[in-house]
């Protein structure tokens, strides 16, 4: 019998993870594939076992902490009845998603001049594909493991972390594809999304998120007044996994700052394409349309939040859509094949702008740029919404978001570039802890408007994570995992983990049994009836 | 040539602050700076840095190295939004704030210490070892706060609280209200400490309300209870704990 269960394991162990049951997401058979569970990335479960009726039961099964100290943001990815974690700074852990107990584990060997220049020695999750398990790493390279072992199929470099560029965000399997984005917007990077062959990690494509010379939006970078080409040096960092239109192979993805960040002085123009998402050809990577959020930002309002794919009515005409809750506190809904502006409203405080035009552009309110004595400004820095996730319920036409209500006084300061060095003019002291609060907030995907909100102690940095049972999870800085119900916000639920919550929860299925996983600071969290 | 290069080399890991000027540093110092340590460095909920020696920069390097980094277990935190050059400014601008005259405290700390100890101040207050602990720990309140600075939380303690020690106001279901310090709070549940000194424990959802009041405070005012130079002692005592 144990040797019946051993081969059934194994058969499940071997499985390939073919590029259709990717595109199928494979939710409702408990599998969680990819970063944000589909490549549309919703991050919702259509799992029903736990409900708001049974929720206050929900109790922890198992409990994993890493081997290394530092802030635990994975995702997990669970497949077949393993489960792929990173850990920080680079290591990826499979696990028995019924135990917790270790399968394998790669641990990445760090150069030890590698600096992470504005962020945290992180790594956000992994991507699976046939019988490979990918990660990118502190250090700028992109690795292929093997999903039984771990041992390493190929490691290429792409880009050279010594001038700033870091990899955190979990790769994008697309069709015939593996893509990765770069951290690194404070070091004066030029950023890029990659694409790579999965089998062999030849480079297929990329795609600069600024236009070099003699190409559209290079001229909205003027020289500086040393006559310096600002261009190379702009930043527009893709520090965050994007999403993936199988049907029309377009890639989705959000760009980072300009830099220097506070002090724009230094880079006259609109420097496309910072603070917008750019829609590409999953091909070639040939640029399909892009939207810019925040024209010359100076806030450091990356628009590398989520991008969520859809289809819904917007004003009575049904629509394919690209819907995001951006840093700069304004909410969008964007036609998904042209790029065309449909709705955007603020859905948290804001008092950069009066509004946005019929084409989507912020009016921005005079004197709201960052100074030499402070100006202060909602959202801070850390925007309305970050880089954690956001859920979303097609079927209830609901967008549930982690909100930051936080102002901070921005500074102008003094910038250099000097390669592999913090390249951004300025910084902001925010206003003391009990002046912010969080929240999260469901918003109607059509028009932006609020269904409810739920306030949190201080603003989150942890995403969320809707379920067709009717709950919807979160976690807080101060350690709670908590459900809501989805419908109304009701608190149903919570768990004090211990640990500060960075990270985002999926939910899969054990033996038939609904799981709900949260890493915490130092441990990862199982949760089930 | 070398021995002058070396000199210069040697110097330079000396004193990082080796013609940096305190004027541009003063821009930088009051837009960022002064919002704890006040406008001119004077002190204000952050300590005075009117000083010419700062315990916890002792070299030009070392306040260097606290401007950026911050100091671990305090409100100062790290300034790592500034270049280096502008954290060698800021660093030459606070070191020149060393040559300007203190405002003189006035106080004679001896006397300051017996008025500690007979108005009521250990039943609140610890002093190296001393005392009871519900309010804020004071045997080094000196390297902290400024003798302005004290000297008005005894006669307002309700104008400057920090977080850690803010009032509530809890409303129990029954009608029961007392209040109590907040020893921490997430978005379901708060500890607090009554006047009893007692740490307690609520599920928010069990409580009628909870009142945030940070501009009240547990302690009374001694404004009226002492004369003005029993509180310049007093201040002058507690400015002298470091």
């Amino acid at each position: 019998m144990k040797l019946c269960a051993f081969l059934l394991l194994s058969a499940l162990g071997t499985a390939q993870v073919n590029f259709p049951r990717i595109v199928s997401g494979e939710l409702d058979k408990g599998n969680w594939l990819t970063y944000s569970g589909n490549l549309e990335a919703h991050r919702h479960s259509p799992l029903k076992q736990i409900t708001p009726a049974n929720v206050a039961s929900l109790k922890p099964i198992w409990i994993y902490q890493p081997a290394i100290a530092g802030r635990f943001e994975t995702s997990p990815v669970v497949v077949d009845g393993m489960m792929y974690i990173t850990e920080p700074p680079t290591v990826v852990t499979a696990l028995d998603p019924k135990t917790g107990r270790k399968l394998w584990r790669y641990e990445r060997q760090l150069p030890t001049d590698l600096q992470t220049i504005g962020f945290g020695r992180v790594n956000r999750g992994v991507a699976v594909l046939d019988d490979m398990v990918y990660v990118a790493t502190l250090d700028a390279h992109l690795v292929a493991l093997d999903s039984k072992s771990g041992a390493v199929r190929w490691d290429v470099a792409v880009a050279d972390y010594k001038l700033g560029y870091c990899l955190t965000a979990a790769p994008l399997v697309i069709k015939g594809a593996i893509l990765t984005g770069t951290a690194g917007g404070e070091a004066g990077i030029r950023g890029f999304i990659d694409a790579y062959d999965p089998k062999t990690g030849k480079q297929l494509w990329r795609f600069y998120t600024i236009p070099g010379p003699g190409e559209p939006g290079n001229d909205t970078w003027a020289k500086d007044a040393k006559g310096n080409d600002t261009w190379k040096t702009g930043g527009g960092s893709t520090w965050v996994t994007g999403s993936y239109d199988v049907k029309t192979n377009t890639v989705y993805w959000g760009v980072g700052n300009p830099g220097p960040d506070w002090n724009g002085d230094f880079r006259q123009g609109d420097n496309l394409y910072t603070c917008s998402l750019v829609a590409l050809d999953g091909a070639t990577g040939k640029l399909r349309w892009h939207f810019q959020f925040t024209p010359h930002d100076t806030h450091d309002w990356d628009a590398t939040e989520i991008p969520v794919l859809t289809d819904m009515v917007v004003r009575g005409k049904p629509r394919k859509v690209v819907i995001m809750a951006n840093r700069n506190a304004f909410y969008y809904v964007l036609d998904r094949d042209t790029g065309e502006f449909l709705v955007g409203t603020p859905y948290a405080k804001q008092t950069w702008a009066k509004g946005l035009d019929d084409k989507g552009r912020p009016e921005v309110i005079p004197g709201s740029q960052p100074s030499v004595e402070g100006t202060l400004v909602w959202p801070s820095l850390q925007g309305a919404t970050n880089w954690f996730s956001p859920s979303y319920d097609q079927a209830g036409g609901t967008l549930y978001v982690a909100v930051r209500e936080m102002g901070s006084y921005y500074y102008k300061g003094e910038a250099e570039y000097k390669a592999g060095t913090f390249f951004a003019g300025g910084g902001e002291r925010a206003l003391k802890p009990d002046d912010n609060y969080g929240a999260i907030r469901a918003l109607d995907a059509a028009t932006g408007k609020r269904k409810w909100e739920f306030r949190l102690q201080s603003p989150p940095w942890a995403g969320v994570l809707s379920t067709a049972g009717g709950v919807v999870f979160g976690g807080t800085n101060e350690g709670n995992f908590f459900a809501l119900d989805s419908k109304t916000g009701t608190p149903l639920w919570n768990f004090q983990t211990g640990g500060e919550i960075v990270a985002n929860p999926v939910s899969f299925l054990v033996d038939g049994k609904q799981r709900v996983a949260i890493a915490a600071q130092g441990a990862l969290l199982v949760f089930g009836l | 040539m070398l021995n002058l290069i070396i000199f210069a080399l040697t110097l330079a890991q000396a004193d990082p602050l080796v013609g940096f000027s305190p004027a541009e540093g003063k821009r930088l110092f009051d837009g960022q700076c002064a919002v704890c340590h006040g406008i001119g460095g004077g002190g204000s909920t952050g300590p005075s840095l009117q000083k010419p020696l700062l315990p916890r920069a002792k070299t030009n390097a070392g306040l260097v190295t606290v401007i950026q980094e911050g100091i671990p277990n305090t409100q100062m935190p790290g300034a790592w939004q500034m270049t280096e050059h502008e954290a060698r400014l800021v660093a030459t601008y606070v070191r020149s704030l060393g040559k300007v005259e203190q405002a003189p405290i006035t106080g004679n700390a001896k006397s300051g210490e017996d008025l500690y100890k007979k108005s009521g101040c250990v039943n609140c207050h610890i002093v190296n070892g001393v005392g009871r602990g519900f309010g804020p720990e004071l045997s080094t309140i000196g390297l902290r706060r400024a003798a302005t600075h004290l000297k008005q939380s005894l006669t307002d303690p309700a104008a400057n609280v920090a977080a850690e020690f803010m009032t509530v106001r809890i409303t129990t279901r029954d009608k029961g209200v007392f209040k109590a310090m907040r020893v921490n709070e997430d978005s379901f549940t708060i500890q607090v400490k009554d006047s009893a000194g007692r740490f307690q424990s609520f599920n928010k959802q069990d409580l009628a309300k909870i009142d945030h009041l940070p501009k009240e405070s547990m302690m009374p005012s001694y404004k009226t209870r002492l004369q003005p130079a029993q509180l310049d002692d007093l201040a002058a005592y507690m400015a002298g704990l470091k």
